[in-house]
């Protein structure tokens, strides 16, 4: 199944049933992720972007196996990773790491940086025991952060300080993969571009591949080289960012980067509004997930489930009207 | 941090003489706790004996006093068994989820659905009376409430992204549970802990006043009790001062309990 590429999703799937009534029965699903496929080449960043909700954390928590799939696969370098023992997983995981959202929820507030940063050396027996401080000090210093750090509580740490922590402990095994779970969307905007800067520093220096998931398309557009749009649990667009973002070809993306706030005042955008709420993935529209809302709707899209077909080499999008 | 509250400061008093005073009984007692002397049966309390003296003519003081260590032991072994049984138990269910979860939690229930002291009694019926047996029939009921606390614990914690991220980066389960779940429980389950050293107090002492905790002559303040209660209305020292000695034991765990949950409830 080597096809040349880091990661390699395909016919994605993962519903997650819904409990009620007597005895928990299972009354219905989410359809969290509903088919999706991408490719993540080597040292490549491939941005999911879309709302809350629509399965870009899942998607991101999937490729690491944090999750079980209801369908399709994820290989990592030709593996079917979910085909792999626990025992073959858990040393297939100093490849392929994640930084979370929330830098207050992801580090355990009872043990000191210094725990959080080396854990990974021992979980996995890296170096010896006397050298792991010592490491954990230099990868503390190549995050940004002073070595007195190691004795210190996260709380004592803003969340930008937490955010490189989180960063330090999933690269101490220089891993070949990153999933970035909105690393930035909790941090203030100027403490946004720091870490943004390091994550890109890092990427160079370490050879890592990141699936950036973000619901900002200017981060994204900031250090993704690829960008897969999500809506309702599928792809809608996909491709490389600077024909994404130049040319848009499915409506959704469009109404996106509408809605982007562009830093010139004088600059009239014309802004795409939608109408109503995101529907509920327990019962998706049919035919294209995005009619119930989409401004250049024809009937044939109540029907008709879109592909992604290509609009330029590389570049696709599920769209029946354009 | 604003000072702490001055019922805090009692509860670690009293917790901390109550503690003293169980452990250098031989010392610090006036009298031997056992010796008779018949002819003084009853005597009032005054200059020689504070808190006078029982049908036996044993000083009530020494009593108390000595009668503090079984007090102690069984409040801090019941609770000790209680910790260790409950955490291991809730921690299980809680990780392992779904059906073991279920079973073991319904289980619980069955233990939560008798009345506690009932419950004690029946034991106690069975085994016979004696002081370790009062530990086991204390701590049969004990860890039901430290199981249900420790799980509903680990269920959110377990849910808590750095518990995530311990296992995107390989960790087993069993270094999980013991360096990223347990020491997040340890706080409220110690403040439980208190909490149940001043129940087990209580337990203890109505077992020993229904005569199926520690058998006479060991002095224990729930036995002391009973045995006033013949002579409520001629000897009322009998029952008054074994009365306030478990009343102020069991108020300053209460309150040592109540000022270490305000301590450690608001995050750092």
């Amino acid at each position: 199944m080597e096809n040349g590429q880091l990661l390699s999703v395909r016919n994605l799937k993962k519903h997650f049933p819904v409990k009620g009534g007597v005895f928990s029965r299972v009354t219905g699903h989410v359809r969290a992720v509903d088919g999706i496929d991408f490719d993540l080449g080597y040292g490549k960043t491939l941005g999911l972007v879309g709302e809350s909700g629509c399965g870009k954390s899942t998607t991101g928590k999937l490729a690491l196996r944090l999750l079980d799939l209801t369908e399709g696969s994820v290989s990592f370098k030709g593996t079917d990773i979910f085909s792999l023992s626990t025992g073959e997983m858990r040393s297939l995981r100093k490849r392929m790491q994640i930084v979370f959202q929330d830098p207050y929820a992801s580090l355990n507030p009872r043990m000191t940086v210094g725990a959080i940063v080396t854990e990974p050396y021992h979980i996995h027996r890296v170096g010896a025991k006397k050298d792991r401080l010592q490491m954990a000090v230099d990868l503390l210093e190549s995050v940004g952060l002073g070595s007195e750090a190691v004795s210190r509580y996260p709380h004592e740490f803003s969340g930008g300080q937490r955010q490189r922590i989180g960063i330090a402990r999933a690269i101490a095994l220089n891993p070949e993969l990153v999933v970035c779970d909105e690393p930035v969307s909790a941090l203030d905007v100027s403490i946004q571009a720091q870490v943004i800067n390091l994550l890109t520093d890092l990427k160079d220096k370490r050879k890592m591949a990141y699936l950036f998931i973000s619901h900002d398309l200017s981060v994204v557009e900031k250090i993704c080289d690829d960008v897969a749009v999500m809506y309702l649990g599928k792809i809608v667009e996909i491709g490389e960012a600077g024909a994404v973002y130049s040319n848009p070809a499915h409506p959704y993306t469009e109404a996106l980067l509408s809605a982007t706030p562009t830093p010139d005042p004088l600059k009239k955008g014309n802004r795409i509004k939608l109408e109503g709420d995101v529907p509920s993935p327990m019962n998706p529209p049919s035919g294209c997930v995005f009619h119930t809302r989409c401004p250049l709707k024809i009937t044939d899209c109540e029907k008709i489930v879109p592909a992604l077909t290509e609009r330029s080499p590389g570049h696709n999008s599920a769209c029946i009207v354009r | 941090m604003s000072r702490l509250p001055t019922t805090f400061i009692f509860g670690v008093v009293v917790t901390l003489l109550f503690i003293f005073t169980a452990m250098l009984a031989p010392l610090v007692s006036p009298y031997s706790p056992l010796e008779q002397e018949l002819y003084a049966g009853l005597e009032d309390p005054g200059t020689e004996h504070i808190m006078g003296r029982d049908r036996l003519g044993r000083d009530i003081l020494s009593r108390i006093i000595h009668g503090a260590r079984v007090s102690l032991t069984v409040g801090f072994v019941t609770v000790t068994v209680s910790v260790v049984v409950g955490t291991f138990i809730g921690a299980f269910a809680g990780y392992a989820g779904g059906k073991v979860d279920e079973v073991v939690m319904r289980v619980t229930d069955i233990f939560l659905a008798f009345p506690g002291i009932l419950l004690a009694i029946a034991v106690m019926a069975i085994l016979g009376p004696s002081l370790n047996n009062v530990i086991i029939a204390l701590s049969i009921m004990g860890w039901t409430g430290f199981a249900r606390l420790v799980r509903g614990q680990v269920l959110s914690l377990r849910e808590r992204e750095f518990v995530l991220a311990a296992r995107s980066l390989g960790a087993s389960d069993l270094r999980i549970v013991v360096f990223h779940i347990l020491p997040n429980v340890v706080a409220p389950v110690t403040v439980e802990a208190t909490f149940g050293v001043a129940s087990a107090i209580i337990a203890e002492a109505g077992l020993s006043f229904l005569g199926l905790g520690v058998q006479p002559p060991t002095p224990s303040w729930g036995a002391m009790l009973a045995e006033g209660r013949q002579f409520l209305l001629i000897a009322p020292h009998m029952t008054t001062f074994p009365g306030l000695a478990i009343m102020v034991a069991v108020l300053g765990v209460n309150f040592l309990g109540d000022g270490l949950r305000d301590i450690i409830d608001p995050r750092e």
